[in-house]
């Protein structure tokens, strides 16, 4: 099935892209590289449309937050190319007091509820999108719930501490 | 709800009328709310709400070592939860490079083609009832028993099944097991031909659901579609094929695609399916004869619980069942993706680990939850009954949409 290997994909990025992409590596075989805010919109466009490639169907839209960086909130996107059978995953990570970020709505239709879903969790803000509003959240909530300052439990509970369970 | 488009709408000369389908509406079979703006029959606009069973899944899991996630995922799709089972299971299992023994996949290979078998009846005899033909329906459930009692013998639980463990299963197949499924592939097979009898050239059938919700398969892929639905488009991307997981690829069977992706077709792709699962337990349980005896987990003892025995007269056993339990198991540090192919679509868990005893994020990509967002735009212009039976063979699970 596979007719493309990831070198191909890496080379043909590198081409046209130069060092506005970081290094790929590949954790378990999957193309993975970061790049930045400025770049995202057209490294998936050109991901999307190019004739080789063809990476036209996006898998997946999510975010996740590292508080410890200076950059400290990600959106990773992993997209599929269906005819050559592989998958790739770009990552870009955004100042954490203000995510902003392209949509991708104007590429896939589909990207519009995975956005809305990461803005409901982690607050990214994705620019351009049409109806950026809670999706699963209810719409009063005034915090971003994944991100890692935000416990899981009501933190004044005394019978369920952490140390009762070794953790 | 304060700025939604339609409720701030007060326009006094509006000609439409604005309709609450759900979120506790019977026809819709799970929670779900659209608000609908109605020319008479016939719908203008919709604007989906989802979220009403949202239990935080995600955050959840942050917070659990692994071998806990799994109750987590049966909560997802609970048609056939055997099957996320499952894909958790072989996520952590590439996370940590655990190799299963073929007998281990070929099993897993049996409850997972037995758990889309279930799935897909329920939508198919669902659709039925949404049509008006409610004996199709009662055939199939009896049917669906038969799998949950193969389930109970093999796991213990029905509908949550929380069925296998990283690295294997529990417990081996007993006897009765085999002799079910045996019995399962005997009778089955009569009565889903009499289903398709009732159905496949009913001309009351046919009139309902050929030409609803007809879709394309360039709108199908730039909604994301996946699974059966997709599939009814005239894509032919099934995750067991492109990306083959637990030994798919040791196995001989069609992937049925459609043609116009409208309701009958799903229909058609979902009972095609169905035959070729059969065809897949059938090869699985000749192959399970060839592999060795008794052989139901990797040989992973510090992922894999020892037996109870042991863990009182060994003391290996009891440093590795205290480590597993407490979590303090060294994982690598890295990120991994894995999808499989559920009753709805590609099921995937993008876990990023940063070798802590409970995952650092971990991600569903939940099939319903991507399939459904088409729902609303693609109702505009529809009649209400027809909207009805495109949701029921669009298969959303509340339970995936929410996570």
């Amino acid at each position: 099935m596979g007719k493309l290997s990831n070198q191909q994909v890496v080379q043909s990025l590198t081409s046209k892209f130069g060092d506005r992409i970081s290094v790929p590596n590949e954790p378990f075989g999957l193309l993975t590289f970061e790049t930045s805010v400025g770049n995202i919109s057209e490294v998936l466009r050109f991901l999307k449309e190019d004739k080789e490639l063809k990476f036209n169907y996006l898998t997946d839209i999510t975010g996740i937050h590292f508080p410890e960086q200076e950059l400290s909130i990600g959106v990773i996107y992993h997209l599929h190319s269906l005819s050559n059978n592989i998958r790739v995953r770009i990552k870009v990570f955004l100042d954490g007091m203000a995510p902003h970020i392209p949509t991708a709505t104007s590429l896939w239709e589909g990207a519009n509820w995975m956005e809305r879903e990461s803005y409901d969790f982690f607050g990214i803000i994705f620019d351009g999108h049409p109806n950026l509003i809670r999706i699963l959240n209810v719409d009063d909530m005034t915090v971003f719930p994944m991100r890692r300052e935000h416990p899981l439990e009501d933190p004044n509970r005394v019978d369920k501490k952490d140390y009762f369970f070794g953790r | 709800m304060t700025n939604h488009p339609i409720f701030t709408d007060n326009d006094p000369q509006k000609e439409t009328i604005t309709l609450n389908l759900g979120p506790t509406h019977p026809a819709t079979h799970g929670v779900f709310q659209n608000i609908l703006e109605m020319d008479g029959e016939r719908i203008v606009s919709g604007v989906s709400t989802i979220g009403y069973i949202h239990r935080a899944f995600e955050k959840i899991a942050e917070h659990r070592p692994f071998y806990q996630i799994t109750p987590l995922t049966d909560r997802m799709n609970y048609c056939s939860s055997p099957i996320n089972n499952m894909g958790w299971h072989m996520t952590v299992e590439k996370l940590l490079g655990i190799e299963t023994p073929k007998r281990v996949d070929y099993l897993r290979v049996i409850v997972m083609e037995l758990a889309r078998i279930s799935d897909h009846l329920i939508c198919n005899g669902i659709l039925g009832v949404d049509t008006g033909a409610f004996t199709g329906f009662l055939y199939l459930m009896e049917e669906r028993e038969h799998i949950y009692e193969i389930y109970e013998e093999i796991c213990g639980a029905r509908l949550t099944t929380n069925i296998g463990r990283i690295g294997g299963f529990e417990r081996d197949f007993n006897d009765i097991a085999f002799a079910k499924i045996k019995q399962f592939l005997v009778k089955f097979p009569p009565i889903l031909k009499e289903f398709e009898i009732l159905f496949n050239r009913n001309r009351i059938f046919i009139e309902r659901t050929s030409g609803v919700g007809a879709v394309d398969p360039e709108t199908a892929l730039n909604y994301s579609w996946s699974g059966p639905i997709l599939r009814a488009t005239g894509v032919d991307y099934d995750v067991r094929v492109n990306e083959p997981y637990s030994s798919y690829q040791d196995f001989d069977f069609d992937i049925p695609v459609g043609t116009s992706g409208d309701v009958y077709d799903r229909y058609i792709v979902r009972n095609e399916e169905m035959w070729q699962s059969l065809r897949i337990i059938e090869q699985a349980l000749q192959k399970i004869e060839k592999e060795p005896k008794g052989v139901f987990h990797a040989d992973v003892p510090e992922f894999y619980l020892p037996p109870k025995e042991e863990v009182y007269n060994n003391m290996e056993a009891l440093i590795y069942h205290f480590k597993i339990v407490m979590g303090e198991i060294d994982t690598p540090k890295t990120e991994v993706y894995h999808a499989v192919e559920g009753g709805n679509g590609e099921l995937g868990f993008y876990l990023v680990n940063d070798g802590g005893r409970s995952p650092y994020r971990l991600h569903f990509r939940r099939p319903s939850f991507i399939n459904y967002q088409m729902y609303a735009p693609m109702s505009a212009g529809m009649l209400l009954s027809d909207a009805i039976i495109n949701m029921s063979s669009l298969n959303v699970i509340a339970g995936e949409l929410d996570a």
